[in-house]
């Protein structure tokens, strides 16, 4: 009994390994190594750092949204539990800081301060606008970013501070490009964005390069898994229910079967 | 069904029930009294996971399909509205995408299963075509839903595995064509799968009926491999099984739990979170973990052989080790259903187990990466060579070959044989 | 275990223990299921976030011409701005106590429908939900007995305040939550 109990655990650990495995092993590409930073919201009681989420933001609105757009990110997620929870009337201010396209009584385009449910405006037309402005290159959408590459947050970090890094001797960087060991290709066309003190914290947190780097990277993971924090929670209600049942079922199966020989 | 029913309606409504629909006698039949070898082990409650694994699938999938709009212009999106903006949003689809994953490992333990202990074997044959039938549909659904959150993946999965009809000689263009609903992969292509990821899973259950009634002519093989011969091998299904496989269901479950709820994106790729873009493909193209085997078999070869193409061997290849095991049943030529006692097959069969694990390794990365000096794509060719020779030369002749080992009277001697080991515990379990 | 009688009491017990584990196991594993899979398999359906946050619209009403009506759409339905005339008000204020009012708990008098969320009472400014409260059809505005509103679907007639006052529909037409955030406009929700 104990030891075809043993048996099936390892089964399901092996094919658990597996599938982590393959997993883990598309990201040793050959690539370098991400510095690594300590997140708030790793592990199972993982949760944002809402000041971090209020100085994330204000670097992207000073720094990124100068050229990436965070379509999937509406203001009113800006109060949201979990997020950075703005109250109300400052989440509203901060919308009202942007202009949407609307349309007047006449029907004539006009452009309206933003409202809690307008997203954050992409800073071009459309895309071709943006190939065109930056060079081909077009800037990728941030909102998905951190989940969008492996080990997002720190891929974030790592290539926001991996600018300062010296360029090796036996790298020619391109012309309009510049030598980042982060980026896939060591050769990224996005100038170096953060140099500490771009942004003045409303919190009076010293702003350096780091600093700034890990509060974007926090607010972009935030971005892309504003559930992160409800999902927790329910993951630990939900784990400890289910060791509980299967315990519990545990003891039905050897109520069942102690009368008889198998 | 197979055995006499014993069924006794107890009170008006049920004889009356009884006489137009007997309903009540099917499911009592099947699932109260149904004999069942009193010798199961644990790996044969995965059909019970399995039973599961489908209705949540189902459920969940209906429950998206709600929220979601199969357009090039708003799949995307739609899924990020889930994510983002429907209440447990993120639970349904996260607990959708790893379902899908949870489905296929609990499919494959089943199949590894029935394979270790000839569950293939007459009189099952046919209940092991339906179970092939069932993954079949399984991997072409699996696919069509990967391809709905119209990410990068999704996108550049849809082309290549479409693709896969350009080698079929004469025809394969159109056959292309038509299935893409044009040139290329696009808002037609987009529609019709989700049209066909909808219908597929309900042909599964049917497939999945008809599997339980051919399960229930002969009964569940069991690890003896030997036939019931009377009550003293059997316990009705319930209440044994069914507490033994709800509490295996609820294991499985915690474990389930375990990714949907603190690695939701463990076994997704991350550029399905970029929208597709039909002008860049990604750098590493890598299916989900459950086909990576198939498809180092797909690209394992790579050379011409006369006048067929590498191209269309690779897809005759991948498609031959799924029919292969279509004709399990007759490839197999032993008398003896058990590996337990046919040392050298299950030393085979453990090889064969590496073997696919090898090439589920061999899929996930690309073809020129080295391994003590060897190329994945040499590793992959050799792998794919063993998965083929395991059905075709090491199953009939080792079948035809190897001397059993001494099979037990039956099932009930068989466990008083290990009851001693049975008994002792028992009081344990009690003191 | 060695007397029969000793054998015989634990047996029972036994069965009370094993009664007591199986229906507390199937307890604990419906509750749980409940709340954690049936709960989300049904909230779902809820309206989303985005569908909440877009729960307020604002109006200008400096346009409606005296004794005219614009209809805007809120949260899918439609919403009737009223610019009364005197004669609307007084007809309106004069029925009051009239007999035939079949709503008399949905803001039965005229001076209650006018007032918004605030407290202010604009009486040319009537703001109704263009829902018939009968079947939820769309009643048409300047028709029926009562001068009011007509639903075309089954005959109710609404008099100048859109209160019910023949026909099938149970009650008043519903005032929607608003209120004057300028003078010439309103937030509706």
């Amino acid at each position: 009994m104990k030891m075809k109990k043993a048996k099936i655990l390892t089964a399901l650990g092996l094919v658990g390994s597996l599938a982590l495995g393959t997993g883990s092993a598309l990201a040793s590409g050959g690539e370098v190594h991400l510095k690594h930073e300590h997140w708030s919201f790793d592990g199972y009681t993982g949760s944002y750092d809402q000041a971090a989420l209020r100085r994330g933001l204000q670097v992207y609105r000073d720094v990124c949204s100068a050229c990436h757009s965070l379509d999937y990110v509406a203001f009113r997620n800006l109060s949201d539990e979990g997020g950075p929870s703005f109250p109300e009337k400052m989440m509203k201010a901060i919308a009202a800081e942007y202009e949407m396209p609307g349309i007047d009584d006449e029907g004539e385009p006009i452009m309206r301060p933003g409202a809690s449910p307008d997203y954050f405006p992409s800073p071009y037309a459309n895309t071709t606008q943006a190939e065109a402005m930056n060079g081909g290159a077009m800037p990728p959408d941030l909102s998905l970013m951190a989940k969008a590459r492996r080990d997002g947050p720190n891929y974030i970090f790592s290539l926001l501070t991996g600018y300062e890094e010296e360029v090796p001797h036996d790298v020619e960087v391109l012309e309009d490009l510049n030598y980042n060991p982060y980026f896939p290709g060591g050769q990224i066309a996005m100038a170096q964005p953060l140099y500490g003190d771009d942004v003045e914290y409303a919190d009076g947190t010293e702003a350096t390069i780091e600093q700034e780097a890990r509060d974007v990277a926090h607010f972009l993971m935030w971005a892309a898994e504003p559930r992160l924090e409800e999902r927790k929670t329910g993951g630990r209600k939900a784990l400890l229910f289910l060791i509980i049942l299967s315990g519990l079922m545990f003891l039905c199966y050897r109520m069942v079967w102690s009368d008889v020989d198998h | 069904m197979a055995h006499q029913s014993n069924y006794n309606p107890s009170n008006g409504f049920t004889k009356w029930m009884d006489e137009r629909l007997p309903i009540i006698r099917l499911g009592y039949d099947s699932f109260v009294e149904f004999p069942n070898p009193r010798n199961l082990n644990y790996w044969w409650t995965f059909g019970a996971v399995l039973a599961v694994a489908l209705i949540w699938q189902i459920v969940t999938g209906i429950v998206l399909a709600m929220h979601y709009t199969p357009t090039v212009e708003g799949a995307y999106a739609s899924i990020e509205h889930i994510m983002r903006d429907v209440n447990y949003g993120w639970f349904l689809r996260y607990g959708h995408a790893n379902g899908g994953a949870m489905f296929f490992l609990a499919v494959y333990i089943h199949m590894f299963r029935g394979l270790y202990y000839g569950s293939y074997k007459a009189p099952r044959e046919v209940l092991w075509i339906l179970g092939m039938l069932i993954y079949f549909l399984m991997m072409a659904t699996g696919f069509l839903g990967y391809v709905l959150p119209w990410g990068q993946m999704s996108f550049w999965a849809a082309t290549v595995i479409t693709n896969f009809f350009d080698a079929i000689p004469w025809v394969g263009g159109s056959i292309k064509t038509l299935l893409l609903g044009g040139p290329a992969v696009a808002e037609p292509t987009l529609n019709r799968f989700y049209s066909l990821h909808y219908l597929l899973p309900f042909i599964i259950v049917g497939v999945v009926i008809l599997h339980i009634w051919a399960l229930h002519i002969p009964g569940s093989a069991n690890p003896t491999g030997i036939e019931k011969k009377g009550p003293q091998d059997t316990l009705p299904f319930h209440p044994y099984f069914t507490v033994k496989d709800l509490f295996a269901v609820a294991v499985f479950a915690t474990f389930f739990a375990w990714f949907l709820y603190f690695q939701p994106n463990a076994m997704g790729h991350p550029d399905n979170y970029i929208e597709a873009n039909p002008l860049q493909t990604p750098p590493h193209i890598v299916p989900e973990w459950y086909y990576l085997p198939f498809y180092a078999i797909l690209r394992s070869i790579t050379f011409d052989i006369f006048f067929l193409k590498a191209q269309l061997l690779g897809v005759i290849a991948m498609f031959g080790s799924i029919v292969i095991l279509f004709f399990l049943p007759w490839l197999d030529r032993s008398k003896v259903r058990s590996m337990r006692y046919r040392p050298v097959m299950r030393f085979f069969f453990i090889l064969f187990v590496l073997d696919c694990f090898i090439l589920g390794w061999v899929g996930a990365n690309s073809p020129d990466v080295t391994v003590l000096g060897i190329e994945a794509k040499n590793i992959g060719l050799f792998s794919t060579f063993y998965y083929f020779a395991f059905f075709m030369i090491i199953m009939p002749v080792v079948g035809m070959m190897e001397t059993p080992k001494p099979l037990p009277e039956g099932i009930h001697e068989s466990v008083l044989a290990r009851s001693g080991k049975g008994a002792s515990k028992h009081a344990d379990g009690d003191a | 275990m060695a007397e029969t009688h000793a054998h015989a009491t634990e047996a029972g017990d036994d069965t009370t223990r094993r009664d007591i584990l199986y229906i507390g196991t199937a307890t604990f594993a419906a509750v749980g299921l409940a709340r954690g899979v049936v709960w989300p398999l049904i909230h779902q359906m809820n309206p989303a976030e985005n569908v909440k946050a877009l729960a307020s619209i604002e109006v200008d009403i400096s346009q409606i011409p005296v004794g005219q009506q614009i209809k805007i759409l809120w949260q899918g339905k439609a919403v009737f701005v009223r610019h009364r005339t005197a004669n609307d008000i007084a007809k309106a204020r004069a029925d009051d106590t009239a007999a035939d009012l079949k709503d008399t708990s949905n803001r039965p008098t005229d001076a209650e429908r006018v007032v918004d969320d605030k407290g202010t009472s604009r009486p040319e400014i009537l703001v109704l939900l263009g829902v018939c409260t009968h079947l939820g059809c769309v009643p048409l505005a300047d028709r029926g007995d009562y001068d009011g509103w007509f639903c075309p679907c089954h005959g109710s007639h609404y008099d100048t305040a859109g209160r019910i006052r023949k026909g099938p529909a149970p009650a008043n037409l519903v005032i929607p939550p608003y209120e004057f955030i300028e003078e010439f406009k309103i937030k509706i929700g």
